[in-house]
């Protein structure tokens, strides 16, 4: 296994030289909770600021069709990197908006459909009406589900998850009263990732709607999500190399035409009166107000930045970070790795516990050393509760980190049970 | 390494062999506390009579430093007057909110001013407290029974 990728776009991401605590040269193993980003990306959001800021869609000058043309430009170009049409593709804030705005729709449809509009039917929950989550969901695609549920008095169903971290799928779970289907494509604990084409499948047979918590997949993968026959699929700008303040939501047409807007106001609007209103049927229908056009740039320069490298080379490097680290791990003393121990099936992070030692106290002891990974439950408590662990701690990795980097951190794992005198 | 200011000898000690760890069965207040950052909890439990503690007893689970932070407790305030409690109390917490810029006064914190450290880094802090917290909280006489 080689790893030039990271040496060749190091030079790419100014951060990456600076000296943090003690004197030590950064080891950033954080990138599932957000990524570093390359110049390509600061400047491109940069250069809007400079040259063309303006608003979009309303402003009949000449910055303002400047600014218009490169946002859709940039619509354009993000849906490809995802192998989506743009007409599909919602700008939000991020990941968990994204999945709010979704359960926010779903919720609206049912009051309208409860105050008699008959179109929205096949949107409404009502009691009997289950939605089915998994047990590794982080907390962004479960607490919507379960505040939607307590209002429509639909009911929450989990797939389970087995010990080594895999989602124990059976098309039994499937049951017709099966509204909505949400899950991770990838779990951002276990690393695991899940075979969504065959629940996909399974959801399909039964009509269901199916949501796809995108976070960790669409930075990492190779994804095409008209491939995947999703209904949604929603991720974060920031875990992509691209800004925070900015992620995505892919609607199916089924969705972005028949589901009703979530947030109301400016540019979602078809008419206007002091009586009432009607919306756009396109995707402007879900962008309410000023957007975040600088990001949704800055995004698009991370999406031709990752697309010019290639996915698929992105992948193999994490593999070979991760083979390297997990194998070290599983044979290290009093260390516990939560999710599988099979390779094919994980995605590029690793979380685990050392024995004696809490997950601040190991976190703490890798900061001394330069190294940032997290420690906590992730956003996933009832996951950590499932597994019997209170917390632990997750080293995740990206294009940008090197085999040294894995040594590194495998070489002041291996001490902290010593210094913490319980080995 | 700077490390070892954060994690004296004295607080892996503790963590290593907490002392007063296990509830004891009487009590006359009870307080259960969590820091939902990271899951952390811990229980403490107080017998008081006669403006003593007659007994001070905690459980949990945690990092290195709100375990030891309980069993220091432990040592300063079992079998102590009430009123010594929060005397270290009010100490306690004006150091942990230091910044690391004040010298521990040791004569009246013991052992706990081996924590000066901890208030150097902002995340911890809320882990050194906690049980300090519950303790609060147990001499006020929250029971469940
Ligand atoms: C799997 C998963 N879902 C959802 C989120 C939420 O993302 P954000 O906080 O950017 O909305 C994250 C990131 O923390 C994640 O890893």
């Amino acid at each position: 296994m080689s790893f030039d990728l990271a040496n060749k776009v190091r030079p790419d991401f100014p951060i990456l030289d600076r000296i943090v605590r003690g004197g030590n040269a950064l080891v950033y193993l954080d990138s599932a909770a957000t990524s570093q980003k390359p110049n390509q990306v600061i400047d491109a959001e940069a250069q809007y600021y400079r040259e063309i800021n303006a608003t979009i869609h309303r402003s009949g000058h000449e910055l303002g069709e400047l600014a218009s043309a490169a946002y859709e430009e940039a619509r354009q170009n993000i849906a490809g990197f995802v192998g989506a049409k743009a007409q599909n593709l919602i700008f939000t804030k991020n990941a968990t908006e994204g999945l709010n705005l979704v359960a926010y729709a779903f919720l609206n449809a049912t009051l309208m459909h409860r105050n008699g509009q008959t179109k929205y039917a096949q949107y409404a929950l009502n009691p009997g009406d289950v939605i089915l989550l998994t047990e590794m969901e982080h907390h962004a695609n479960m607490v919507p589900w379960q505040h939607i549920a307590q209002l429509t008095g639909a009911a929450i169903k989990y797939i389970p998850v087995s010990d080594d971290g895999v989602l124990e799928l059976s098309e039994d779970l499937f049951t017709n009263n099966c509204k909505i289907i949400a899950v991770t494509h990838q779990s951002n604990v276990l690393g695991t990732i899940n075979d969504v084409a065959k629940i996909a499948e399974y959801a399909n047979a039964i009509g269901a709607h199916l949501i796809l918590d995108a976070c960790q997949s669409v930075p990492h993968l190779p994804t095409n999500l008209e491939n995947l026959n999703v209904a949604a699929a929603a991720w974060s700008g920031h875990k992509m190399l691209g800004p925070t303040g900015v992620g995505c939501l892919f609607l199916s047409d089924d969705l972005l035409l028949g589901l009703p807007p979530f947030l109301l106001g400016g540019n979602m609007i078809e008419n206007v009166t002091f009586e009432k209103s009607t919306y756009r049927s396109d995707n402007g229908k879900f962008e309410a107000g000023t957007m975040n056009i600088a990001q949704v740039i800055g995004l698009s320069a991370a999406a031709t930045y990752l697309s010019e490298i290639g996915l698929d080379r992105v992948h193999q490097h994490e593999v070979g970070l991760t083979r390297k680290a997990l194998t070290a791990l599983l044979e290290m003393p009093g260390i516990r790795v939560l999710g599988p121990s099979e390779m094919s099936i994980r995605g590029g992070l690793i979380s685990f516990e050392v024995n004696g030692v809490h997950p601040h106290d190991v976190s703490q002891y890798l900061d001394a050393n330069g190294i940032a990974i997290r420690a906590g439950h992730h956003c996933a408590w009832p996951l950590h509760r499932r597994l019997g662990a209170v917390a632990s701690s997750r080293a995740s990795f990206y294009l940008y980190n090197t085999e040294a980097e894995v040594e590194q951190f495998l070489a002041a794992v291996s001490e902290i049970r010593s210094y913490f005198k319980v080995a | 390494m700077n490390l070892d200011a954060l994690y004296q000898e004295i607080i892996l000690d503790h963590y290593k062999s907490p002392h007063g760890q296990g509830l004891q069965p009487d009590f006359t207040g009870e307080a259960f506390h969590v820091n939902t950052s990271c899951g952390d909890e811990v229980t403490v439990r107080v017998m008081v009579a006669d403006g003593t503690i007659k007994e001070m007893t905690h459980d949990g689970v945690g990092c290195s430093i709100s375990r030891a932070s309980a069993s220091v407790l432990h040592d300063l305030t079992d079998k102590q007057e009430s009123n010594k409690f929060y005397e270290l109390l009010d100490e306690f917490v004006e150091l942990m909110h230091s910044q690391g810029k004040t010298e521990p006064n040791e004569d009246v914190l013991g052992d706990a001013a081996a924590f000066a450290g901890v208030s150097k880094y902002p995340a911890r802090v809320k882990c050194a407290l906690l049980p300090w917290m519950a303790m609060k909280d147990a001499m006020e006489g929250n029971t469940d029974e």
